[in-house]
């Protein structure tokens, strides 16, 4: 389960250490933008220590490494994949092929640690308009890619447009992104909301996210965590259908009828299966009610 | 394993952060900390920093720790940062 | 008949009260760290040659520093407060008085006073405006710090009362805190104070992401406590994540339209800004900490004035921390007792004091203790605080940003925060979190000398705090 994913600036322990306790189901450690270039040796070996000492109970690991037209992505895969995080950002993605560099890099990292393959997950980082439009490619690319994660501020530079509360300007890369994620039956990360102070916004925003069919969304701020996890959990209505629907089917079953029904709508394939999502994420928040 | 070539440094003077400084020497190590933990950690703390050169192969070193109550991962990030560093890579 | 109380200058004053070598006198704290008063008036008493003096104030303050040379010189032999801040309590911890100071609560202090187990034989009250008969008042003038109520039980108990203000206002100074009834002199000086140090411009809530996710914390515990309906009440802390809870309290109780009866404390502009939407019937303020609070309490009649007994004195038939639903409090130290430790540093040097901790916390129906896992790499839950300042009886629930720790004689509040979803914890398991993260910390080095008493509200020494032996460390 991964509602929210808090960005972590990579050179500062403070954060680091603290990480695990802000709320957030995953943390990106970041390598990439909060990092100055002087200080991208002393940030890869300090995210490293984090993975390898620490005890981040509870939280999914993302380390953003630098995008593969710099010297450091490769360094930062040789000193992170060993620390086995769940997954690795891959920055401005643009095609396929950068996808595919990546993948075999990694592969070539496991093999060398003794690792099992695909062991480290892939989620490239779309943020340009070449990216968008070759989102699905990219989602597409290999076995790796777990999840596509859109990054707007880099996008709408891209697109030589000003970044708006209301985003109209993302509109197009939001459905674009959902629709190929879908297609390529993987998950689908919406970008933070950068305004820290607005807890009005961030939940217009998160809200909004999810209406669109995004898994869940990344933040910068701690305090948008909690909101960005409620957003994206099952509402008890929504639980309480679930359990409903299973329950509709166990008395089919019983009865050896074919076609179910439950108040008056048809209980179809993808009904069952949405209702054993939001029941199987239920269990893992805790609210169980069978 | 090269030996430190020039004075280096890593880390910040920040909370819960070390800041390493490591120069060239002629004879083992020499280790000095500053720690506003000193009492309660200050032992361990030496312990880290010595594991870390070693690991590291460092024969001939001054390093110079001033912790402001970094945690072990820390310290031993910062101490590998700034041998790197003394090493040129 | 008296034309006016008002004399020439502080050594006067000193004349003019009888004060004696051996005799005690008073301050009260309400100019915080900007007090320029006490050296003032310290500095004459030493100049007249008076030795041997027990000095009462409710707290001491890095610009009290100047009381260390008194304290050498024989001039202070005793001191009796509430509050000690580093730069005096690191004196104080390297052995430079011989008798143990007597640290008692914001509500013992004005107890005692009035009880007459400690007496005062001079009062100085730093006044921001006073008439010439000595009514004066802390809510206007250019050092203006809004409530005086600290000062009250010293004016109406003190063998003499001396006024010091940089504002004479023309009589009658309406709007009295203190009436002339009890002063007997008046000084004018150039400046009570440093309003720098005396309020802060604003109170700001914490940057810090821990102390948010804390805060956060604490407002979900105060909404499931129970407490929160109709007619709550509530005091906090002036630090950063207590600021922010009070915050996110506010954003609950308007959104569930909750009217709240009173916010107590030393006061803050978060609670003005509580009060001002309606969270509150009234701010009950023994001490501004802001300029928004001044103006508050200044204008708004709803925003009162409270003396330290009716605060939280133990010997009132009843004070206002009798009536406190919720207290946020803050701790440096807390043990798996709940015990609680907000005297001392982690190296034994004493930084702090009670203040009103103990009692609200004995008041109160929930009193919370936010503070992180650990401060740098010290763990906050230990075996056993430095120094107990108030018992970990008093004390209901610790929050942290890696769980919640109810203390097991408050078995139904844990029950409903579980109920809430909120993540409760035992307190022993906070400390082993803590200790897997920092590793186990060595003791620190405890002097054998006694070098403070920590006088609880009953009048019972419930520690003692010692020298600090040559640490080496850093404070």
């Amino acid at each position: 389960m991964r509602r929210s994913m808090l960005f972590l600036p990579g050179n500062t322990p403070n954060m680091l250490i603290n990480g695990s306790h802000l709320g957030s189901d995953a943390l990106i450690f970041d390598l990439e933008d909060a990092v100055s270039p002087a200080e991208k040796d002393s940030a890869r070996i300090l995210v490293r220590n984090t993975l390898k000492y620490m005890d981040l109970v509870g939280c999914e690991t993302i380390v953003r490494i630098n995008s593969i037209d710099t010297d450091y992505w490769k360094k930062d895969l040789d000193a992170i994949i060993p620390q086995k995080p769940n997954l690795i950002m891959l920055p401005k993605t643009n095609f396929a092929q950068d996808a595919k560099t990546a993948d075999e890099y990694i592969t070539e990292v496991e093999q060398r640690c003794g690792m099992e393959v695909g062991t480290v997950k892939l989620m490239p980082l779309i943020e340009t308009a070449l990216g968008v439009e070759n989102s699905f490619a990219i989602a597409t690319s290999c076995k790796r890619v777990a999840a596509i994660f859109l990054g707007a501020e880099d996008l709408t530079a891209d697109l030589r447009c000003k970044r708006t509360k209301g985003g109209a300007e993302i509109n197009y890369a939001r459905t674009r992104l959902v629709m190929a994620a879908r297609a390529a039956n993987i998950d689908v990360y919406d970008t933070p909301f950068t305004d820290v102070n607005d807890d009005e916004g961030i939940r217009i925003d998160a809200e909004y996210a999810k209406a669109l069919g995004f898994t869940g969304k990344a933040s910068i701020s701690p305090r948008h965590v909690d909101v960005i996890n409620e957003v994206f959990s099952p509402t008890m209505q929504e639980i309480d259908y679930a359990y409903e629907v299973m329950e509709a089917i166990r008395i089919a079953k019983e009865q050896g009828r074919g076609v179910i029904s439950l108040r008056n709508k048809m209980i179809d394939a993808p009904i069952v299966a949405r209702a054993e999502q939001t029941i199987a994420m239920a269990r893992e928040l805790g609210i169980r009610r069978d | 394993m090269s030996d430190i070539i020039k004075r280096a440094s890593a880390g910040t003077m920040e909370s819960s952060d070390a800041y390493v400084e490591i120069s060239p020497a002629d004879k083992g190590l020499e280790i000095s900390l500053d720690s506003v933990v000193q009492q309660q950690f200050g032992e361990a703390i030496e312990k880290v920093v010595l594991e870390v050169l070693t690991d590291c192969g460092v024969q001939n070193a001054k390093v110079n720790v001033i912790d402001k109550g970094a945690l072990d991962c820390v310290i031993r990030a910062r101490v590998e940062t700034a041998v790197m560093r003394g090493r040129g890579e | 008949m008296k034309d006016s109380k008002v004399i020439k200058n502080i050594a006067e004053a000193v004349a003019l009260s009888g004060l004696k070598s051996g005799m005690t006198v008073s301050f009260h704290h309400h100019l915080r760290n900007g007090d320029y008063v006490l050296n003032m008036v310290m500095e004459q008493i030493a100049n007249a040659g008076i030795k041997d003096l027990t000095v009462n104030a409710s707290s001491l303050f890095d610009i009290h520093a100047p009381i260390i040379d008194h304290i050498k010189n024989g001039v202070v032999t005793t001191i009796q407060t509430d509050y000690m801040s580093a730069k005096i309590g690191k004196a104080i911890s390297s052995g430079v008085m011989q008798n143990p100071v007597q640290f008692r609560t914001h509500g013992g202090r004005p107890g005692d006073i009035e009880s007459g187990k400690t007496p005062i034989d001079v009062a100085f009250i730093a006044a921001p405006s006073a008439d010439c008969m000595g009514n004066c008042s802390g809510k206007i003038g250019k050092s203006a710090c809004g409530s005086l109520g600290y000062a009250y039980p010293d004016a109406m108990n003190a063998k003499k009362v001396i006024v010091i203000t940089d504002n004479l206002a023309p009589y009658p100074l309406l709007g009295w805190s203190i009436s002339e009834t009890y002063v007997d002199h008046v000084v004018v000086v150039d400046e009570i104070g440093d309003i720098n140090g005396i309020v802060s411009g604003t109170t700001k809530i914490t940057r810090d992401p821990v102390g948010l996710v804390m805060a956060q914390r604490a407002a979900q515990v105060i909404k499931n406590s129970g407490l929160l309906k109709d007619g709550f009440s509530f005091q906090t802390g002036a630090g950063g994540a207590s600021l922010a809870a009070a915050k996110f309290l506010k954003d609950i109780m308007l959104k569930e339209n909750i009217k709240g009866s009173f916010g107590l404390g030393g006061i803050t502009g978060y609670m003005v800004d509580m009060l001002e939407a309606g969270c509150f019937e009234a701010l009950l303020d023994v001490q501004c900490f802001d300029l928004k609070a001044v103006e508050s309490i200044r204008n708004n009649p709803r925003h009162c004035e409270i003396s330290a007994s009716h605060y939280a004195s133990p010997y009132a038939p009843s004070a206002v921390v009798d009536s406190l639903d919720v207290v946020i409090l803050g701790a440096t130290e807390v043990d798996t007792d709940f015990n609680v430790n907000v005297h001392t540093n982690s190296n034994g040097y004493i930084m702090g004091g009670s203040g009103g901790h103990s009692d609200t916390a004995a008041g109160a129906k929930l009193a919370m203790i936010i503070a992180p896992l650990f401060r740098a790499r010290l763990p906050i839950v230990t075996d056993r605080v430095n120094t107990i300042s108030t018992p970990g009886r008093d004390i209901d629930v610790l929050v942290t940003q890696a769980g919640i720790a109810v203390n097991p004689k408050n078995a139904e509040l844990a029950a409903r925060l579980k109920d809430a979803g909120l993540p409760v914890v035992d307190i022993h398991e906070l400390k082993e979190i803590a200790e897997r993260t920092t590793g186990k910390p060595q003791p620190i080095a405890k002097g054998d000398r006694a070098v403070a008493n920590v006088i609880y509200r009953d009048g019972t020494i419930i520690d003692t705090i010692y020298n600090v032996p040559n640490a080496g460390g850093i404070l």
